[in-house]
């Protein structure tokens, strides 16, 4: 086991630890790579039923005031999110790169705020940039006695609604405040595996205690980072830090979506002069999905070659276990983007032949009601 | 025939001339499941320390290095099929390859399973 003593810790680690769980450092934390099951049976777990993951490393504030405050950092349209609704979103700096991805949400009704869910390895300074970009107009509430948990699979919505009732009228993207065995939680139908599930945030001293109640089911079972991010993989969803990060634009992310129809119209995110002159006229470079053609993974780091000629770099790469073939993602010259796009990539010196594949690798199966 | 291990996890057990070649069941846990396993080309000579196959895992890709020299006369291409073979049989059914054996010698510098077993503690 690695040394864990100097790591932050969640308020679930003597779960994982009498779980069974191999701990390693995430982020500043000593999180659960995997269980004794292994990442394979994980993943495949999570995709056959359901799997509790504890993402208490996350960042959870509140932010209240002035909302246009918050909304000048990032590409949502705010006015039109609803109570009770949730969208993803980008923060961007002042060159359109991106800083971290988020959800926002509205589960404290129409007056209530927003609730802001970031990246572990970023919270510091993205919270750091809000408070100092809101310049007293908006407070923002970081709300660090709180836990996360997420419950992923296509027996999670049964699961949880066992325990929950009225979470049964979320979809996809809705957020609300439920009680859970007599705690208040704020639960949204979302997560980060391409599965149906939830989010749930719960006070931090009630954390195992909620998370005990969810395993004694037997449909329930422990997932760690590794099956987290084989399961993201495969839906085609960004890695802060490896898919996307400071140095790169909405557009080359692939992400010009999470870019709202208004925001574009008023051109008023930060960087919006060069990212709309990129929708216009493309990005050099985009995200893309990758499909290896033998059985040895791409890692992160491989050069991707098209021609002899060096065109980009995998972000992500591993095994899927549920598509049943290695799988990536990676950044090509844009020209190269179009799924068939044959490929070379360079693992272990080697020359490796793969090719563009359109994403996700494994179908989104979220409950859009 | 008693089996001699290496600092980097290797496994080897002589049969007569020739070793038969593997990871331990110690580097199978660390390494999680394996996912794919390139093998060296029957025939290819090899010197002790050479890097001589590649195992994947869902979590990381390790090199695999020659325990001894000597020149490969058979790769076990069953465990390219069936990974999960090297996780569940790590030494049995899921050994790599088998040597011609150059200098037997070479077996002296290697562990037994006591010394094994206090590395890996």
């Amino acid at each position: 086991m690695a040394d864990t003593a100097d790591l932050l810790k969640t308020p679930l680690y003597d779960l994982h630890v009498e779980l069974g769980a191999r701990m390693v450092e995430f982020a500043g934390y000593a999180m659960p790579v995997q269980y004794p099951a292994g990442i394979m049976t994980e993943h495949l777990h999570t995709r056959e039923s359901a799997g509790l993951f504890d993402v208490s490393h996350m960042g959870q504030a509140r932010v209240t005031g002035d909302e246009s405050a918050l909304e000048a950092l990032i590409t949502a349209d705010l006015s039109a999110l609803g109570a009770g609704e949730q969208k993803y979103t980008l923060l961007l700096n002042a060159e359109g790169g991106i800083m971290d991805d988020l959800m926002v949400s509205r589960p404290f009704g129409a007056d209530g705020g927003i609730f802001a869910v970031v990246n572990a390895g970023t919270k510091g300074k993205d919270f750091a940039h809000m408070r100092a970009a809101f310049g007293g107009k908006a407070q923002l509430h970081e709300l660090s006695d709180r836990a996360l948990l997420a419950l992923q699979g296509p027996k999670a919505a049964d699961v949880f609604t066992g325990l929950v009732p009225d979470a049964a009228k979320l979809v996809f993207m809705q957020a609300g405040v439920f009680t859970l065995d007599g705690v208040e939680i704020y639960a949204s139908r979302s997560g980060y595996t391409g599965e149906d599930g939830f989010e749930i945030s719960v006070p931090a001293d009630e954390a195992a205690h909620i998370a005990r109640l969810l395993l004694a089911d037997e449909r329930v079972k422990p997932i760690g980072l590794g099956a987290r991010d084989s399961l993201r993989l495969e839906a085609g969803l960004c890695l802060y830090g490896h898919d996307m990060d400071e140095d790169r634009t909405p557009v080359e992310a692939s992400l010009t979506w999470a870019i709202a129809k208004v925001r574009r119209e008023r051109a008023d995110f930060p960087g919006a002069a060069k990212i709309l002159k990129q929708i216009a006229d493309g990005a050099g470079q985009k995200r893309v999905g990758i499909k290896p053609h033998d059985k040895s993974p791409a890692r992160e780091g491989a050069e991707i070659v098209h021609e002899g000629e060096v065109v980009g770099v995998v972000t992500s790469g591993g095994f899927g276990p549920s598509y049943g073939a290695p799988v990536a993602m990676g950044y090509v010259r844009a020209d190269l983007a179009k799924p068939g796009t044959p490929l070379e990539l360079m693992v272990r010196g080697k020359a490796r032949t793969a090719e563009v594949a359109s994403l996700p690798f494994a179908p989104h199966r979220f409950h859009r009601g | 025939m008693t089996t001699r291990f290496t600092k980097d996890h290797e496994w080897v057990r002589l049969e007569g001339d020739i070793a038969v070649i593997g990871i331990t069941q110690y580097a199978t846990e660390q390494l999680g499941d394996v996912i794919s396993v390139e093998l060296p080309d029957v025939g290819k000579s090899y010197k002790k320390g050479d890097e001589i196959a590649v195992v994947d895992s869902v979590k990381t890709a390790a090199e695999v290095y020659a325990p001894v020299s000597g020149e490969v006369i058979e790769i076990n291409d069953g465990i390219e099929d069936a990974p999960q073979t090297v996780n569940d049989e790590p030494l049995g059914g899921g050994w790599f390859a088998k040597l011609k054996i150059t200098d037997k010698s070479e077996l002296d510098g290697l562990m037994d399973d006591a010394a094994y077993a206090q590395h890996i503690a």
